[in-house]
């Protein structure tokens, strides 16, 4: 019984992490159906800008005294530098080809995969860059299951965000300006709302998230790699088609499950097949369901 | 002159700064600033390159607005072009080097998988993610029944389709209600599965040791010995007899895409790819024409898979990785959906570009991944559109004036 409560604890973090990042995935899909293939290369360039900026802090022996300014710190910056990038490649990679078909959208998208996350070897090197780990280690014990305290910060942080988030799109007239242009981007054009503007600030919106699980996914692991984005991508990119893509709670739950059902699949049944048990329940889901479990009817819009 | 460019030109320099910097300037608690300096130089340079084309070479026109076709002069005839193309794809083998005849045959067999592809994408409009899963199979096949059973290449090679199919309709069956990117996440999930499959199932797989120890295609042929008529084997190790044998099943996979173009079959297809309701409504049987698509798509990538595995002679999951899918989705979109002649252009371009890049190295894979999104930008139709597809554009483009 420790174990499986030890799984579910385990499964959470994990899930809050995928949730984050598909949140990204499902706001972009969201507004300009556009599968962005990208965002783990952004979630990539979090997890390496918290590693330089935290090892730079320690180099300079500030960290040991001021450990809560650096994780900050890292936080931040990490969100600041991943915005810029999303700006610079929905400018570059998407605005231009706004008209065209969605395959070349799509291949866009995957070529500037390809560029970043070989960017980010060429820069940082082809090793994994180990985190500081200054409080990664500790940790308490609730009747025999062990919660470290990463753990802890990575869901309470999952979390805040998240209903930042949700307080950002229901409340604001920013987050209302992009729920009617996911709606109908002519008719939203129409009555007045920018519509490159909107879109912009989902990229930034969804980067800014993305740089959070980055950091988060080097602390709780104590490294990053330049190509330890594409499969958490792929499963975030999952976890948001299984919740129903467009939709924010969805992602948020898709995640929880892909993570759920990865962390259980690799203790009860087989570790090194963890990754087709996620496959299995997505492909499952979507038969039964194929608008996701908390998706609506999608139109005909086909490649 | 406005100085809106030269606005332009400092904010990108200034965000490729932001960019760049923490990437390439801080190296533990040190500012390093030369490998920035490098590539903000290389920036710079390309910016007052575009710059200058702006501002004095965008007036001139260097080639005539409109392109009259009857004003060039001498073209020769159709049958001469078509003749010399031929002439030259068979005398290849013999005039290139081996390191030639290689890259010759990775085109070709990139060309199979491309009209493979096609049939699904460019055809029936079903987005797949995870069509090298469908080479694997081929590939795997051949290698566990030759090295297993010692199957003959030319046995194994209808078994490999037959099973290939069988996947593919096994893929395609629950993705048949999915539509759009559901689709595509899904295919994208099988074939990774398969991948990890692959990998995981030491047995019988040998996981990511790969099979070693496959055997060449095989031919007999009659040799006069002592009067007698004797039958004698030989092994197609040669570079240049797998380039006639890829360039045969080459041809095969197009002749058979040619006619299934305009054929009932094809027709059905992109009525389903333009208007899955209303196909249905006009009769054609979209949950099976989408389930033949996959499994044809799935045929030909089990050809070229049988193949791979009989050229390198050997096979491990690590060839038929998702980047592998995306570069198979590449020469599709690249060469313009749907038509033959684009698929070709666009399979030599996606592995010809990376070897001509070999110089660069390590730069190799970034500059390729670049110069994906510049081709797409730039030419978002494919360099090749197919003809249908290009009047649909041009209609489109007709209609959008009206308001």
């Amino acid at each position: 019984m420790e174990v499986f409560f030890q799984q579910i604890i385990n499964g959470l973090t994990l899930g809050s992490i995928y949730a984050l990042i598909a949140l990204g995935y499902t706001m972009v899909y969201g507004i300009i159906q556009l599968i962005n293939f990208a965002h783990g290369e952004i979630f990539t360039a979090g997890g390496y800008i918290g590693v330089i900026v935290l090892s730079f802090m320690q180099a300079r022996g500030v960290l040991d005294t001021h450990p809560f300014l650096g994780l900050f710190l890292a936080f931040v910056l990490a969100m600041i530098y991943c915005a810029f990038l999303a700006v610079a490649l929905e400018t570059v990679a998407y605005r231009p080809l706004r008209r065209a078909s969605r395959l070349s959208l799509l291949l866009s998208a995957l070529g500037m995969s390809i560029f970043l996350s070989n960017g980010m070897m060429l820069s940082q090197g082809v090793y994994d860059k180990a985190y500081p780990h200054f409080f990664t280690s500790g940790g308490f014990k609730v009747g025999g299951v062990i919660v470290t305290n990463m753990q802890v910060f990575i869901i309470i942080g999952s979390v805040l965000l998240m209903v930042g988030l949700n307080l950002f799109v229901n409340r604001t007239r920013l987050g209302k300006a992009m729920r009617s242009t996911a709606q109908d981007r002519v008719m939203s054009a129409i009555l007045g709302i920018n519509a490159n503007k909107t879109i912009v600030t989902t990229f930034v919106i969804g980067a800014v998230l993305a740089a959070a699980a980055g950091v988060m996914v080097g602390l709780y692991y104590g490294s990053v790699r330049f190509d330890m984005g594409f499969i958490p991508g792929i499963k975030a990119f999952s976890a948001a088609v299984l919740g129903g893509i467009g939709n924010l709670t969805g992602a948020m739950l898709g995640g929880m499950i892909i993570g759920m059902v990865e962390i259980f699949a690799a203790g009860y049944l087989a570790s090194e097949y963890k990754d087709v048990f996620a496959f299995i329940i997505l492909i499952l889901v979507l038969y039964f369901r194929p608008t996701g479990i908390m998706g609506e009817q999608v139109d005909d819009t086909r490649v | 002159m406005s100085s809106r460019p030269l606005l332009k030109f400092a904010i990108v320099l200034i965000w490729a700064f932001i960019l760049l910097f923490p990437m390439l300037g801080i190296e533990e608690d040190r500012f390093v600033w030369d490998r920035v300096l490098k590539v903000m130089a290389v920036i710079t340079a390309a910016g007052m390159l575009v710059l200058v084309y702006h501002y004095f070479l965008k007036g001139l026109s260097l080639r005539p607005k409109v392109f009259d076709e009857a004003s060039t002069k001498f073209r020769p005839p159709r049958r001469l072009l078509i003749g010399l193309g031929v002439a030259g794809v068979l005398a290849l083998p013999w005039i290139a080097d081996n390191y030639g005849r290689d890259i010759a045959i990775n085109v070709l067999i990139y060309i199979a998988l491309g009209l493979g592809l096609n049939i699904v994408v460019g055809l029936a409009g079903l987005l797949d993610l995870g069509y090298i899963a469908f080479y694997a199979v081929g590939a795997y096949t051949y290698a566990l029944l030759n090295t297993n059973f010692g199957v003959p290449f030319w046995l194994a090679l209808p078994v490999g389709c037959v099973i290939s199919a069988g996947v593919g309709a096994f893929i395609g069956y629950p993705t048949l209600k999915m539509r759009g990117d559901y689709l595509a996440i899904v295919t994208l999930g099988f074939g990774e599965i398969i991948r990890i499959v692959l990998n995981n199932w030491d047995k019988v797989t040998k996981g990511p040791n790969g099979i070693l120890g496959i055997k060449a295609p095989g031919l007999f042929y009659p040799v006069v010995e002592n009067g007698s008529i004797e039958f004698a084997h030989l092994y197609l190790k040669n570079l240049i007899w797998m380039y006639y044998l890829i360039l045969a099943i080459a041809v095969l996979i197009m002749l058979a895409v040619y006619r299934l173009n305009t054929s009932r079959i094809g027709r059905a297809w992109m009525a389903v790819r333009e208007d899955e309701t209303a196909a249905e409504l006009t009769g054609i049987h979209t949950t099976r024409m989408k389930l033949y698509a996959y499994m044809l798509g799935a045929i030909f990538a089990g050809f070229a898979g049988a193949f791979f595995a009989a050229k390198v002679r050997y096979v491990n999951p690590s060839s038929f990785i998702f980047l592998e899918s995306a570069l198979v989705l590449c020469i599709v979109v690249l060469g313009g959906m749907g038509s033959i002649p684009g698929i070709i252009i666009g399979a030599a371009a996606i592995i010809v570009l990376p070897e001509m890049f070999r110089g660069l190295a390590l730069y190799r894979m970034a500059a390729f991944g670049g110069a994906m999104t510049a081709m797409m930008v730039f030419r978002p139709e494919g360099l090749l559109p197919a003809k249908r597809k290009a009047q649909e554009v041009e209609m489109e483009r007709e209609t959008a004036t009206i308001p």
